[in-house]
């Protein structure tokens, strides 16, 4: 099952971050896209509606719904493919950001049967 | 309630959880599973009341969904498929992920799927009473007094969540988190049938579903403590609804309840489930709720109670749960310590008004406790302003009498 996954920040909290942090945590991302580059599949991916959004936040805190609020930005997107939503909330949860204040990624099922819609 | 409506009830709690598992298994299509045992339960309410209960009530119930489930992928258009997956061998159909817990109940991974902290938390309450113990749509609208539609769309779209997100029914590796969420649902439905419930007659006894739900998870993972601790709360709490109203619907206090009513069967039961909780030490909220309802089961009266040991559990509980409406409680007991302890307690209570201003039990609250300090006057406009945010007939009933009745009776 593919699903795309959008890191999403906001911007006033990061600013509040120091430099030297902001650095640890890039050096953990370059380490979790080497560790998890099995599941990282292509992109170009139609989304399943909005309803179906399921969003991680900060401290690992699962809740129902999009990431939508305008203060925030989406930095990037990657399509991943795992067996289920609990094995790609379980990948999420370990995304070295969202140890950082402000930091949300937003998990989509993307279309994957198009005979759903005949 | 009738005997074969109660023994309707039952049959379609115990078998519809495993029903829709085992459909979903055999199918691969969770919304088709729930869909056609929902038809079942709704067939046998209306025959089964007519010609009587069947010799194999699950059988029947089974036989049904399977035709609703057949019936509906000729439908959709996808009998195709079905019928492929039919004719493989039985290791075709989508894997029971139970994983190491397979001893465990059958329903368990359902429970969890339901539970999912994907879906909104409204969703989970309903597709749980659905699913999981069979409720129908128009049973849970009359229940928890929602728009029958509004409750049927948020049905359709949990369901609709669960296949294109593909959540599992599965039981998940984050078990003690994913845990607290069935908890939470399991205890919200018990709560809200409770608050809403006002006396009348249901099909349904929900107090009864709920507490049995909280056993079944309790037993399936029997090393869990709080789910020990949520089983006796809810198995003392529905052990004492019989003397929660009076014949005709009017609500009746802790203080005046008639203790013979209370099932003593029911609260030794949970006794021994709350030993259980203790016996595997690591203490949580439902396990200190269930403590304290066990506290009052066990006093011969509101004076016999052992308030001391309430107010050392509610002083435990509040570090665990420091909401305010735990604090709103926690006051009230400490109040029945004595005079002092009155105006404690009062001063505790006025502190919470900035988050409970618009809750009606802490105005009423407020006026037991300006009462017992002596403050009369205030009392009956804080019993006024409880009875304006009240939306409960049972409890505006109870707020009108102890306003006409009040200062006549209460001298305490």
């Amino acid at each position: 099952m593919k699903y795309v996954l959008m890191f999403t920040h906001d911007p006033a909290q990061l600013a509040g971050v120091s430099e030297e942090e902001t650095q640890a945590v890039y050096g953990k991302v370059y380490a979790w896209f080497q560790e998890n580059g099995a599941v990282f599949a292509d992109t170009g991916a139609e989304l399943q509606s909005i309803e179906t959004a399921t969003t991680v936040k900060h401290g690992g805190v699962v809740v129902d719904g999009p990431f939508n609020e305008a203060k925030e930005v989406v930095g990037g997107f990657s399509v991943i493919d795992v067996p289920d939503m609990d094995a790609a909330i379980a990948l999420v949860k370990t995304w070295p950001q969202l140890t950082l204040p402000g930091v949300a990624v937003e998990i989509r099922p993307m279309v994957e049967d198009y005979s759903q819609f005949e | 309630m009738t005997t074969s409506d109660g023994l309707l009830a039952a049959t379609i709690r115990d078998e519809s959880g495993r029903l829709v598992t085992a459909l979903y298994r055999r199918f691969g299509d969770f919304d088709v599973a729930e869909e056609a045992v929902q038809g079942a339960v709704v067939e046998a309410l209306t025959q089964w009341r007519r010609d009587g209960t069947p010799r194999r009530p699950g059988a029947w119930l089974m036989t049904a969904a399977q035709r609703n489930a057949l019936d509906l992928l000729r439908a959709r258009g996808r009998q195709a498929r079905a019928t492929e997956r039919l004719a493989g061998p039985p290791g075709d159909a989508p894997p029971f992920a139970g994983g190491a817990l397979h001893d465990a109940d059958d329903r368990l991974p359902l429970l969890f799927a339901c539970c999912h902290p994907a879906l909104a938390p409204d969703a989970r309450l309903a597709l749980t009473l659905r699913a999981v113990i069979g409720l129908t749509t128009p049973q849970i609208a009359r229940a928890f007094l929602v728009n029958e539609q509004t409750l049927a769309q948020r049905i359709v779209r949990a369901k609709r969540k669960i296949v294109a997100a593909r959540i599992e029914l599965k039981v998940p590796d984050d078990l003690d988190e994913r845990l607290a969420d069935v908890l939470a649902v399991v205890y919200l439905a018990y709560n809200e049938a409770f608050v809403s419930s006002t006396g009348s007659t249901h099909d349904r006894d929900l107090g009864a579903d709920a507490a049995w739900l909280s056993e079944l998870v309790a037993r399936s993972l029997p090393e869990r403590a709080e789910a020990w601790g949520l089983a006796a709360l809810l198995r003392i709490q529905h052990g004492r609804a019989a003397a929660r109203f009076t014949a005709t619907g009017d609500l009746v206090l802790l203080r005046d309840q008639d203790r013979s009513l209370w099932d003593g069967t029911a609260i030794k039961r949970a006794g021994e489930h709350l030993e259980r909780a203790a016996s595997l030490r690591s203490p949580g909220r439902y396990q200190l709720q269930a403590a304290i309802a066990m506290c009052h089961a066990e006093a011969p009266s509101w004076e016999g109670t052992d308030w001391l040991q309430i107010v050392t559990l509610y002083g435990v509980l509040i570090r665990e749960d420091p909401s305010p409406v735990v604090r709103l409680n926690g006051a009230i007991a400490l109040a029945q310590l004595g005079p002092r302890q009155a105006a404690v307690a009062l001063a505790d209570l006025d502190t919470l008004e900035p988050q409970l201003a618009g809750y009606h039990l802490w105005h009423a609250a407020r006026a037991e406790l300006l009462r017992l300090n002596g403050r009369d006057d205030g009392a009956e406009a804080a019993d006024r302003r409880a009875l304006e945010l009240t939306s409960n007939d049972a409890e505006r009933r109870l707020i009108q009498t102890r306003l006409r009745r009040h200062p006549l009776t209460d001298g305490s």
